[in-house]
Parts: structure tokens; sequence; C-alpha cells
């Protein structure tokens, strides 16, 4: 006779399961954006490893402490909540005030998830949630884009450590960006620069060579959703290369409109969040050609310089609708080739 | 769909194949039971009828049972012995279905009971597809329905093309792929058959790239006039479902609800037809049929020839088991069916006998559920184009009705693919099948 030790468990199938898990996917962004954070904490010094960290950790605190006010397990350990604070600590300028950046940390983990039910129902990506909240409240201090000093690695920007509830002072007069150099001052950054990183703005979003190179290593891993950045680029691309042929004298040209100001950085790492974005191919392309549409409408059109932030909100609050739109064509619903 | 160079259906997905440690091994005779209990319903349709008494004496390969209706076959008596009972014996579906207990004869030489025999050349397709019904021909690739009633082509239909389904995507799964390698002649004696009744003209013969041999020995055992050709498809589960392999070979889809017959096709497994070559010319019935018995939890893992009705404590007891196995199921792991008492008996749908240990399963159990991020991996591998993210939310909010009018609920053949990927650990295809349940109970007359 056989031993028993076990008792039978009744489940049904599937009885296996590929590796795929969320906190794997989650690392693997993680994985993907510490390059582009490394490249920050050399241009922009302790400033931006000061903004970026600050981001990172109040982030991940306020999910912590979410969870515990809704009576929830903690949802840290599933990495979403870093990533957040990754990619928001990226969109911001180095040299922010840091009682700002956990102020608007408060809001892309309080307005952004958790007033919508946490991970998997935000309709907007978190991480821009607060950068908004932050344009809005501090408009100042959201464009002040900090020079490179040699002493960059031992000295920090007056503005960074300001008091909680006080206004910074800074410096010097702040660097331009590409884009606010181009749109009020007609001065064209250099293409070489722009794809290496050399040039200001936000803290992550000017090396476009290290996002791209992130965003393929996740497209490989099947971790990220290529066709909506892809679409995203080459819809500005095209759009703007059509007006800089019409009128190049007042419109830039498509290489510097992809790799300016935040959209690397944007299409790539932020328009892909699952949650916020189509599920279908199609759908995704849609999402993709909106928001490349919108920042070019707001950058060629609009008060503002840079318009990547607003025209992925759009497009995340478009993407249910996109989804209720497009729905995979079902088996047998098409006609066959039949003979 | 041509794609890439050679022909696949979309979507789908490439678990781990996990049939090294059997495709190996030659098929064996496995030991008879002391006591074989063959159930009256291993079928879709109506259960057989008895005809024999408690006590009576008799001869393998008999006829027990005789079908009740069209949608329904014969049973044979899987030993040589004494019915002991007729009466209630556990299945696979949880509930107790009646069977038939023999006790075969100690020291019989098992010799199987010849009947009328059945000629490919000279029957009529109506002679052959009552053949296949006395025979208790059901679909050996799992789904158990009456071969003998898709055969039946209605007036006004005709099928062009006639599909012997040597797919075999499951994991662990290994039986078909010897079947191949080892009954290539009975699967030639087979075909005969199947294009008589039919009246298809050419015959397709699909097997994955995973078995080689087996497409070589069906191509150079292919006898000169027969118009079948073997074709290879890249392996991809599940390529061995009925739509997705018409798709793949014809690029035709059957229109949602209807059958294979709508697009003048017929898809009979390969296993089925090697014992449709094998019964038929001697008029025998079912007896046993080739199992793979495998899984970590298994010692001597093969291939075996098994009597129906024999209980799985008997083959796990003879095999060797390992001493914490914790799930035994029915088929491979992506379908298979977990049992819940080991004396469910083998049955003509038992493609596989498969056991687990606590490594295995323990790793499903422990893993933790996350809400749905939307990742559209699920959208992705679908074979069907449902939406199981979408569905997987309404079935958890118990909208069943919505799941079927707005998302094609009912279009789901359950293949798993969708919980497979989930990185979520959602139990997507577990949630469906327990909606298309619920619907089900809800239109039938109460």
């Amino acid at each position: 006779m056989m031993k028993w030790t076990k008792v039978l468990e009744i489940r049904s199938s599937p009885h296996i399961a590929s590796g795929h898990s969320v906190d794997t996917i989650m690392f693997n962004v993680v994985l993907a954006l510490l390059p582009v954070a490394a490249f920050a904490v050399y241009q922009f010094g302790l400033a931006a490893l000061l903004t970026i960290g600050t981001a990172v950790a109040a982030c991940v605190a306020f999910e912590h402490m979410f969870c515990r006010l809704s009576g929830q397990a903690t949802s840290v350990g599933d990495g979403s909540a870093v990533i957040t604070g990754l990619l928001y600590g990226l969109t911001l300028p180095p040299g922010l005030a840091l009682w700002m950046v956990v102020v608007g940390a408060f809001a892309a983990m309080g307005l952004g998830k958790f007033l919508f039910g946490g991970l998997g129902y935000n309709p907007f990506n978190p991480a821009l949630v607060g950068r908004a909240i932050l344009q809005a409240a501090f408009p100042v201090a959201m464009t002040a884009w900090p020079d490179m000093p040699a002493n960059r690695f031992v000295s920090l920007p007056s503005s960074t450590l300001a008091l909680p509830f006080t206004q910074p002072a800074y410096d010097a007069v702040s660097a331009a960006t590409p884009l606010s150099a181009w749109k009020f001052e007609g001065v064209l950054t250099s293409s070489r620069d722009l794809f290496l990183g050399t040039v200001g703005g936000s803290a992550g979003e000017t090396c476009a060579l290290l996002i791209v190179l992130g965003g393929i290593y996740l497209a490989i891993r099947g971790m990220m959703n290529w066709r909506i950045p892809v679409a995203v680029l080459l819809t500005v691309a095209v759009i703007s290369g059509m007006l800089h042929l019409a009128d190049p004298g007042r419109y830039a040209g498509p290489v510097f409109m992809m790799m300016s100001g935040g959209l690397m950085l944007g299409a790539v790492f932020m328009a892909t969040d699952m949650v916020a974005s189509p599920m279908t191919h199609l759908g995704s392309v849609i999402y993709g050609v909106l928001i490349g549409l919108l920042v070019v409408v707001i950058r060629v059109w609009g008060g503002m310089p840079e318009g990547v932030m607003y025209a992925i909100l759009l497009g995340n609050a478009a993407s249910p609708h996109i989804d209720n739109w497009i729905q995979p064509k079902v088996y047998g619903s098409q006609k066959g080739r039949l003979e | 769909m041509v794609f890439f160079g050679s022909k696949t259906f979309a979507h789908g997905i490439h678990p781990p194949g996990l049939k090294e440690e059997t495709c190996g091994l030659a098929i064996r005779q496995f030991p008879f039971a002391g006591t074989l209990a063959v159930p009256l319903s291993q079928h879709i349709g109506k259960p057989a009828v008895p005809i024999v008494r408690e006590g009576q004496e008799v001869m393998r390969g008999q006829c027990i049972a005789k079908p009740d209706g069209f949608l329904s076959v014969a049973m044979h008596a899987p030993a040589s012995g004494t019915v002991r009972s007729i009466s209630l014996v556990p299945s696979i579906t949880g509930r107790m279905v009646k069977g038939i207990f023999i006790e075969p004869f100690a020291a019989s030489t098992q010799e199987i009971a010849e009947g009328k025999p059945c000629d490919a050349a000279t029957a009529t397709p109506e002679e052959i597809v009552d053949a296949i019904q006395q025979a208790g021909v059901v679909g050996l690739g799992g789904a158990g329905f009456p071969t003998h009633a898709k055969l039946k082509i209605p007036d006004g239909k005709h099928v062009d093309t006639l599909i012997i389904n040597g797919a075999e995507c499951e994991p662990m799964l290994t039986t078909d792929h010897r079947v191949m390698l080892e009954h290539t002649a009975d699967i030639y004696a087979g075909i005969p058959y199947l294009m008589r009744a039919t009246g298809a003209e050419r015959v397709i013969i699909a097997v994955e790239s995973n078995k080689p041999d087996a497409a070589e020995a069906l191509r150079s055992g292919k006898p000169k006039d027969l118009p079948a050709e073997v074709v290879v498809l890249p392996v991809k589960y599940p390529q061995g479902a009925e739509k997705m392999l018409i798709t793949a070979l014809t690029g035709r889809q059957i229109p949602s609800g209807k059958l294979p017959l709508d697009v003048h096709a017929v898809v009979v497994n390969v296993g089925t037809t090697a014992e449709i070559g094998r019964l038929l010319p001697n008029g025998n019935g079912i007896q046993e049929r080739v199992i793979t018995v495998g899984g970590p939890g298994v010692k001597k893992k093969g291939n075996y020839r098994i009597q129906i009705g024999t209980p799985l404590r008997f083959v796990l007891e003879t095999v060797g088991v390992e001493e914490d196995i914790t799930r035994v199921f029915l088929g491979g792991p992506m379908m298979g069916q977990a049992v819940s008492s080991l004396d469910i008996r083998v049955t003509k749908g038992t493609t596989g006998i498969i056991a687990f240990t606590e490594h295995e399963s323990g790793r499903l159990k422990t893993r933790k559920e996350y809400p749905c991020i939307r990742c559209a991996y699920c959208v992705d591998v679908c074979p069907i184009f449902l939406n199981p993210s979408q569905l997987g939310l309404l079935a958890s909010a118990g909208k069943h009705q919505r799941m079927v009018e707005d998302f094609h609920l009912m279009d789901c053949f359950e293949c798993g693919c969708c919980t497979f990927v989930c990185p979520s650990h959602i139990p997507l295809v577990q949630k469906f099948r327990v909606a298309k349940m619920a619907v089900r109970k809800a239109k039938a007359p109460a």
C-alpha cells in the first residue's frame, strides 16, 4: 500500500504558470530607469540625488500610510510605489525645494492612486498627477532650471533646503531648457547635445539615449507596450516635420521636437503605464497618436514651452473610452478565407 | 494563417513542453487491476445501457452496454471475467455515475472477442458510422465526444478536408506522439474509414515540430495512393484545439456557436484514428487506451496501455509515487482536471495521469494575487480574441449576463492561456468556468 502524507488538492486547471509576476515587472521597470536616474545625478549632482531620493522615499512612505489608513495589508512590496517615485522625481527640476517634492508625492499617491482604489485602478499616471499639482501650485519653482556648476557633487543649490512652506530663493539666473530657448528666444540646441543629455531640464528627461535603451530593454522583455512610444514619437516627428517643411524659420525640426523636453521620458516610461493605457494593439496606437498630436499642439500653439505632461494626462483620460470603443475582434466574428 | 512561412493560428502561448521524460518511452501493456469498473457515461451524450447481468461471465472485448440513442456509444468488457455488480462509481465530474464492475479471471489469456468486421473499401458511410458507434469510439484526445456523431454529415453539408490531429500541444502528454511512431499503420488503416464516412477528398495530418520523428514515420509510412499530407506546425498551445487547428491549416474561422462542419472540415484525433484502424477490421470495441503516466510525483513514468475501468489508485501504486503527492490530474497541466478521489476510473477520455508533489503545487498555492494592472498579456494570448481582463473584472462583480452579451463569454473554451500568463496571478479561466456554469444553470428550465 502507498503511504500518503498529504491530502489531495482539487484545483481547476491550468496547473502550471508562466513566471510572470507584477513585482518582477515592476523590478525590471526600476532596473530600466536606474541608468536614467544615475545620469541625472551625474549631471545635476547632489541636488538631483536628493530630489529623486526624496521623491522615492516619500512615495513609498505614503503608499504604506494610505494602505494602513484604509485597513489593507501594505502593498509596498509590489514595487509600484518605487516606480511612481522614480518617475515623479525624474520629472522634477533638480534643486526643487524638498518640501515641495514631499507635497507632490502626497498628491501623486493620494489623489493619483489611492483615491481611485490603489494599484490597478488609477485612471491617470500617478507620477504625472503629482507633477501637475506642483506645476499648478508652484509655477516658478517648477520652471527654475539650475545650471551645472562644477561643485555640484559637494554643494547644494540653496533652493533645495528651503524651509517648509517658504518660497525658495534662487542663486542665479536659471539655465534655459532647449524648449524654452527655442520657444522664447528662437535658439535651437544641437541634436548631439539632446541625444547625450548635456542640456538643462528636469532631472531625468535630458538623455534621450539612456531612455531609449531602457525602453528597448523593457520591450524585449515584453514588459512595455512598444507600440505606444513608437506611435507617440512618429506622430510628433511627422507633424513637426510637415510644419518644419512649411516654414523652417518658425517651426523646429522633427529631431529637435522628438528629443527635447520630456517627450522621450514621457513616451517611453509614462505613457506606457499599463493601468492607464489601452489594452488592444490598435487602441494603443490610437492613444499614442493622440498624445503625439497633443504634444505638438501644446508646444507649438500653446502658451507653455512643454506639453508632454498634459498630453499624457489627457491621453490617460481618453484611454478607457478607447478601450470601450476598440475591443479585440472575437475569433469567428469575421469571415474566414472560404474558397 | 501563414506567419513567417509556417502555418499557425494567432495568439496562444509557449508553455514548457515537459515531454522529454516520456516521449522516448515505448508504449507498454499495463497489468490488470483486481476489479475494473466501466462507467456507463464516459462521453458527451446519454449513458450506455447495460446488456449484462450481475454474475454473468463476459469475454474481453465483448459488448456489455449498448448505445442509448444516436449521441451515445457502446461499452465493451476491458477484461474476461465475471460481472460483479452494476452500481455507482465516482467520476471526474465529482458526481457518481453508474458503472459495470468486472472481476477479471486470474489465469486467463485475455483473448479478445471478435465481432462483425467492417471493411473500409466496401462499407457504406452509414455502415461505418454505425460500426464506429458500436465500437464505442469517442474522442481519445480528451473531449470524449462520440466520434461517429461528427462523422455523420447531415444532408446539404459537405466536407472537403479531413484533419488528423497529432498536434498534442498539451505539455507532458506524449501518447499521440508514441501512437504516431508505433502505430503508423493503424492510423493509415483508420483514415480510409473516416474519408469514406465524411466524403472528404483530402487529408491533412497535423504534427507539431517538436515531434520530427513522428512526422518522419508518418511520411515514410504513407500509402502511395492516399491523398494525405503531413503538415508540421510550429509548437504553440492550444494548437490542438479544433478551432485553432482548422484556422492554422486552412485559414478558415469557425463562426461563433458553429461546428467545424460549417467550414467543411472534420477533425479527428490521431489516437482515435489509430483505434478505428485497429478495431473496425475485426469488429472489436475499445477495451483499453494509451495513457501518459507522469509528472514529478511519479517514479516509473511512461506511456502505458491501460484497461478502461482501472482505478487510479491501482495505476499510481503500480508505477510508484512520491510520498508527498498533493495533486493528481487527468490530462495535461494546461487543461487537465484534478481528481478528488483515487477511486475514479480510467476512461476513454483519459490522456494522461499526472501527479504533482508539494513542490510544484505549493508554488501555485502560495503566490500572491494582485489587482489587475491591465497589462494586456491575457488579451495578447487569448486564441479566441476575448478580453479576459475585462471578463475577469465582470466575473468578480457577478455580472454574468454582461459577460455573455458584450464580451462573448460562451466562446471561451477554457484553454487557460490567460491564467497562465497573468502576472497578477488572477484565476481568470477558473472564474469563467464558474460564470459559464451559472449562465447555463440560469438558462436551463427549472
